[in-house]
């Protein structure tokens, strides 16, 4: 047999190799101890001297060519059969996720998060305080005494004259201005309650309030940090304006409308700067500091923020309500 | 308050409209709640008089009349109001008028009789709810004139909503001083005369608490005609300032009341007897007040008396018996000043709130009682004519408020504010505020009018200079403070990382009332007393919360309503425990509370779902207590609790101190707090939770670590807990990891037994571990079980 049929035979029964088994016979049919093109070799011995190179190279030639043609089959070959396997282990990648869903916080948390984090960046740290509130921290150091109409517009839950259920977090600032000296930058969120339940009114609900005590601390200060804020809850650029109004507790005293996009204003906070009484109640000088104070209600800004129609809502727990804060 | 827009202009008059009033108003702290119209839309009803007025043949209840508006013919109009006469000036909508509620007159027969239009009542007009008939005009009105114009209908009432510091402006007279204020423009007054005395009759009148009330006005009148009927002009602006119209004696008094703002009240003279004192009440002195109600007062409280009881409680509320009927001959008027403290929560305390109190607590204008005596005096004789006495004034001049005067440095002005203001413009601003001002050195000195009771210290006049100036020109600006880094502290646990760790475990955050159903929480908490609110919104929400389970438990069910059939849920706040070493009685706590019911998880298309256990409540405990990185320090041990299940509660401790509940929900409890299902809850310290420890690490041994499992017989009553934490203690050192990973009972188990199979991780951190060394620590180990627990290996 000649070399060239050898190797064209060699070609075909290696391109006919269907798996590595297959190639693995022709590899010994051809090249094994006994293989064909080995027996060549074996046969070299007889030519002459003269001949043996030249017919050695052309063996080796064709040996070497049919070893390539079985490498490059049995690449193809293995790769074939990778294939198949990664193709049967393909999975729809569509398919859910093993485990549990996540659940998420309540939106009110949402908020008072938010908020925290704005004026945390300004250097205010959190505080909070009792809820079943004495009549000196939720009225008198307020500069609320007894009997002054601001404590009839409250509707107070009391237990007695003297303990009630707190109707601001305000008492968190005394608390805090007893403790510490200025400089005092504190925001209180929490708990408060008011004897009031219709469409508008729900019993309790969230006030985040603030405080900065300082040498300096001005009205176009309380202007400037609260502008900032609203803009940064909304993130709008939002029409802001304060309107001149009262509360025992600071003189000058204002309220902040934002003007929603129908037009109209919408009350979202109250603020001023803290009254004398309030400092001195606390030992401050109020010859050497001034402070500003504000006070926001955190359901109604989370309704308007998130367009939640009923403030009942926050109380019910109703999952298919919460998880859409997720 | 509510007022009349052109009630208000004919004091001051700015040339801007309803719309820029009503902002303005607004941006000076008068916030506007309000505007409405003081009649709906209607046209073609005019003035006209009934010049005949006949029976109507064929209906007993109508009257067929000629009316003239003042045009060629005379009006044919059928009518069927008792009160149409003849001569009476009546408003006419005619043919082609437009009535409320697109209600159109046209040409009609009624009964056979032709009707050329229709004499129009106060509520057909959208004036009023009454409905006693036509309206009935002043004798003078000029026939033919448009009704709108003639009652000035083309107006509004606006409503301000005053803070309790602007008492100044419950009224006309200092509404419209503020808007003079505001718009530069002078105000003009009503002119308010002395009333010459026709007759010498007087009552004495004595001042017996002098604090309470320093100045008192007293004035007979006799011979008045309660029968006379008080002006439509009168009538309107009492409506229009939301009013309801009494009688002619206490319209005006009510007018006086709306126009300069203050109170005042009148008797009937003939009952009382004596001398007209003012003073405290007796304690439990009865009165019966006007509205037929009798109260107990309290010896607080400032009442006006005679000789012999008391008549009225002062400034708030008149009595049923001296009040003025309509059989009054003589009356006697009061006008007084009461200090705001003698009346400050009194009318609260009878359950009570009167436009007179609401002012005079308020403080109302010292200097105003004789123009409010005379003004009220000359309106009543227009209306019901008498003879008036003498002004009797009992005064105690010492008792009246004092002249303050006060002191602003422009240092504190710009410091408040944060920019400058002109001195003369701060000047002006209390020129035009009527305050009579010194400019000193870098300073004001100011008369504070006696109508501004707000008015005390230099804040409040920087309030002033700042409203009036507009809190809209003061430029925003950003605060400057040190940059002083606040205390951190790491070694608390943020509360967020707490909430966050139970949200990835699919727990949703709910936020429940703090009050609570009293019923319910007497089931689960049968020994504890909670505090009660003694004027709750409702029963079940009038007890303060013993725990959070109570309302997530409400939340469960809720949901459970609602389809929703997996449940998990979690909650932060207070809890009210009643302690009596607290000073409120109460000690609030802050604690971390849960629930879970339903399945596990929601059906998944390669996950078998199951109904939750104690050990996923269990999982929700760890996880948190794991943001300690003290796992150590705590413990679970079974406890008995009211609310749990008895074999599946626990108590979770830290370092000896009990400082939470897990557990399930008492089954007996299921059908009453209306769960579907079993229910687990867990409620834990956030104080005791909140201590973290700070990682200190330690080498990673390079050496390699070898793993023994062992399978233990024990007896069913022995804890896992106690077993391997006798594995930890014998394990020593080089057990580096335990883990039970499997737990059996049942077939080739004794009864009462269990295998428990634990693998051991036993490592050294300097060498590769011996095969003989293992093999001592495991058989340490084992030696130690059997004899503590009688563990045997399981074949």
């Amino acid at each position: 047999m000649d070399l060239e049929a050898i190797s064209k035979e060699a070609a075909e029964l290696v391109a006919n190799a269907t798996d590595m088994v297959e190639l693995d016979k022709v590899r010994v049919e051809f090249l094994g101890k006994k293989g064909k093109l080995t027996e060549l070799l074996k046969g070299l011995g007889k030519l002459s001297a003269e001949e043996r190179p030249a017919a050695g190279e052309q063996i080796n030639k064709a040996k070497q060519g049919i070893q390539q043609l079985i490498h490059a089959r049995s690449e193809l070959l293995r790769r074939q059969e990778l294939d198949a396997k990664l193709a049967q282990e393909s999975v729809d990648v569509t398919l859910p996720g093993r485990g549990k869903a996540t659940g998420g916080l309540h939106p009110v948390s949402r908020t008072i998060e938010r908020i925290e984090s704005f004026f945390a960046e300004l250097g205010f740290s959190v505080k909070h305080g009792p809820e079943i509130e004495d009549a000196f921290h939720n009225f008198d150091a307020l500069n609320i005494p007894a009997d002054h109409p601001a404590r009839a517009n409250h509707d107070t839950f009391y237990f007695n004259p003297n303990l009630m259920l707190r109707t601001q977090t305000s008492g968190v600032q005394i608390r805090t201005m007893e403790a510490q000296k200025p400089p005092i930058r504190i925001i209180s969120p929490g708990r408060v309650y008011r004897n009031d339940y219709d469409q508008t009114h729900t019993p309790m609900f969230h006030q985040v309030e603030g405080l900065m005590v300082d040498k300096n601390v001005s009205f176009a200060d309380l202007k400037g940090i609260l502008s900032d804020f609203v803009r940064n809850f909304f993130e709008e650029d939002l029409e802001v304006r304060f309107r001149p109004s009262y509360f025992p507790f600071t003189e000058p005293s204002a309220e902040m409308d934002v003007r929603t996009s129908s037009g109209k204003w919408l009350e979202v906070l109250g603020c001023g700067m803290v009254h004398p009484n309030v400092l001195r109640a606390v030992n401050i000088d109020p010859e050497v500091y001034t402070g500003f104070a504000f006070g926001m209600g955190i359901e109604r800004l989370t309704m308007r923020r998130y367009e939640v129609n009923d403030l009942r809502a926050f109380f019910e727990n109703d999952l298919r309500f919460l998880k859409q804060f997720n | 308050m509510k007022f009349s827009e052109k009630w208000l202009r004919e004091w001051v008059n700015p040339a801007i409209s309803t719309e820029q009033l009503s902002e303005q108003l607004s941006m000076a702290g008068l916030e506007v709640d309000g505007v409405e119209a003081v009649a709906p839309e209607f046209s073609g009803v005019v003035v006209g008089e009934v010049v005949e007025c006949g029976q109507h043949p064929d209906a007993d209840k109508l009257r067929v009349t000629k009316v003239n508006v003042g045009g060629e013919a005379l009006l044919d109009i059928v009518c069927g109001a008792p009160n149409c006469r003849l001569g009476l000036k009546v408003a006419v909508a005619v043919v082609g008028a437009v009535l409320p509620g697109d209600f159109k007159i046209k040409k009609a027969k009624l009964r056979g009789q032709p009707s050329h239009g229709m004499l129009c009542s106060a509520s057909e007009l959208g004036l009023s709810e009454d409905h006693d008939g036509i309206i009935e005009l002043p004798l003078d009105a000029p026939i033919g004139q448009d009704i709108r114009e003639y009652l000035q209908l083309d107006d509004v009432t606006i409503e301000v909503d005053l803070t309790p510091n602007r008492a100044d402006c419950l009224g006309i007279k200092g509404l419209a001083r503020e808007v003079g204020v505001l718009n530069e423009l002078p105000v003009s007054n009503v002119v308010i005369a002395p009333v010459a005395e026709q007759i010498e009759q007087q009552r004495s009148i004595v001042l017996q608490a002098p604090k309470a009330c320093p100045r008192y006005l007293g004035r007979v009148i006799e011979n008045v005609d309660m029968q006379a009927k008080t002006p439509t002009w009168m009538k309107e602006r009492l409506r229009r300032s939301g009013v309801r119209s009494i009688d002619p004696v206490v319209d005006v008094t009510n007018y006086v009341l709306l126009e300069l703002g203050h109170p005042m009240h009148a008797f009937d003279n003939d009952v009382l007897q004596g001398e007209v004192q003012v003073r405290l009440a007796k304690d439990k002195e009865k009165l019966v007040l006007l509205d037929g109600q009798e109260v107990e007062l309290a010896d607080n409280t400032l009442v006006i008396a005679d000789e012999h009881k008391a008549l009225a409680m002062a400034g708030i509320f008149g009595g049923e018996h001296s009040g003025v009927t309509a059989q009054t001959k003589h009356i006697f008027l009061e006008s007084a000043f009461f200090s705001p403290d003698a009346i400050k929560g009194r009318a609260r305390q009878y359950g009570l709130h009167t436009d007179a109190s609401h002012r005079y607590e308020r403080g109302v204008d010292p200097k105003l009682q004789r123009d409010a005596m005379e003004r009220a005096t000359a309106l009543l004789l227009d209306i019901v004519g008498g003879q008036p006495g003498p002004v009797v004034e009992a005064v105690s001049e010492a008792d009246l408020p004092a002249e303050r005067q006060v002191t602003l440095k422009r240092a504190n002005l710009d410091r408040l504010i944060g920019i400058q203001i002109d001195t003369d413009k701060v000047t002006d601003i209390f020129q035009r505020l009527g305050l009579n001002v010194q400019t000193g050195q870098d300073s004001w000195t100011v008369d504070v009018p006696s109508y501004r009771f707000d008015i005390a210290i230099a804040e409040d006049l920087i309030e002033e200079v700042a409203r009036v100036y507009g809190y809209h020109n003061i430029p925003p600006a950003a605060p400057s403070a040190s940059l002083q880094m606040s205390k951190h502290q790491e070694r608390i646990t943020p509360l967020m990382l707490m909430k966050q760790r139970l949200v990835s475990l699919g727990f949703q955050e709910a936020i429940t009332y703090s009050f609570v159903d009293p019923k319910v929480q007497k089931s689960l908490y049968p020994t504890l007393d909670a505090l009660e609110l003694p004027h709750p919104i409702s029963v079940d929400m009038s007890s303060m919360r013993l725990s959070l389970w109570p309302g997530l438990l409400q939340a469960v069910s809720y949901n459970q309503k609602r389809q929703q059939s997996q449940v998990a849920l979690f909650e932060t706040g207070l809890r009210f425990l009643p302690d009596a070493n607290e000073a409120a009685g109460v000690s609030q706590q802050a604690v971390i509370g849960g629930v879970l019911a339903g399945v596990r998880q929601t059906e998944h298309w390669d996950m078998t779902t199951a109904a939750v256990d104690f050990f996923d409540i269990k999982a929700a405990v760890e996880a948190l207590i794991a943001t300690t990185a003290a796992v150590d320090e705590f413990s679970f041990k079974a406890v008995e609790h009211s609310a749990l299940h008895p074999g599946q509660a626990a108590a979770l401790y830290r370092n000896g101190k009990q400082v939470g509940l897990l557990g399930a929900v008492h089954p007996q409890f299921e059908k009453e707090l209306k769960l579907n299902g079993r229910t687990y809850v867990f409620e834990l310290e956030l104080d005791a939770l909140s201590e973290r420890r700070i990682p200190q690490a330690k080498e990673i041994s390079r050496y390699p670590a070898n793993r023994r499992d062992i399978a233990l017989l024990v007896k069913d009553s022995h804890t896992v807990a106690d077993i391997l934490a006798c594995i930890e203690k014998f394990g020593g050192n080089q057990l580096v990891g335990l883990n039970l990973f499997d737990l059996y009972r049942g077939k080739g188990i004794a009864e009462g037994h269990k295998s428990l199979a634990i693998s051991l991780t036993l490592q050294d951190p300097a060498r590769t571990l011996e095969e003989h060394e293992i093999q001592a620590v495991v058989e340490r180990i084992l030696a130690a079980l059997s004899e503590q627990f009688e563990a045997s290996l399981r074949d």
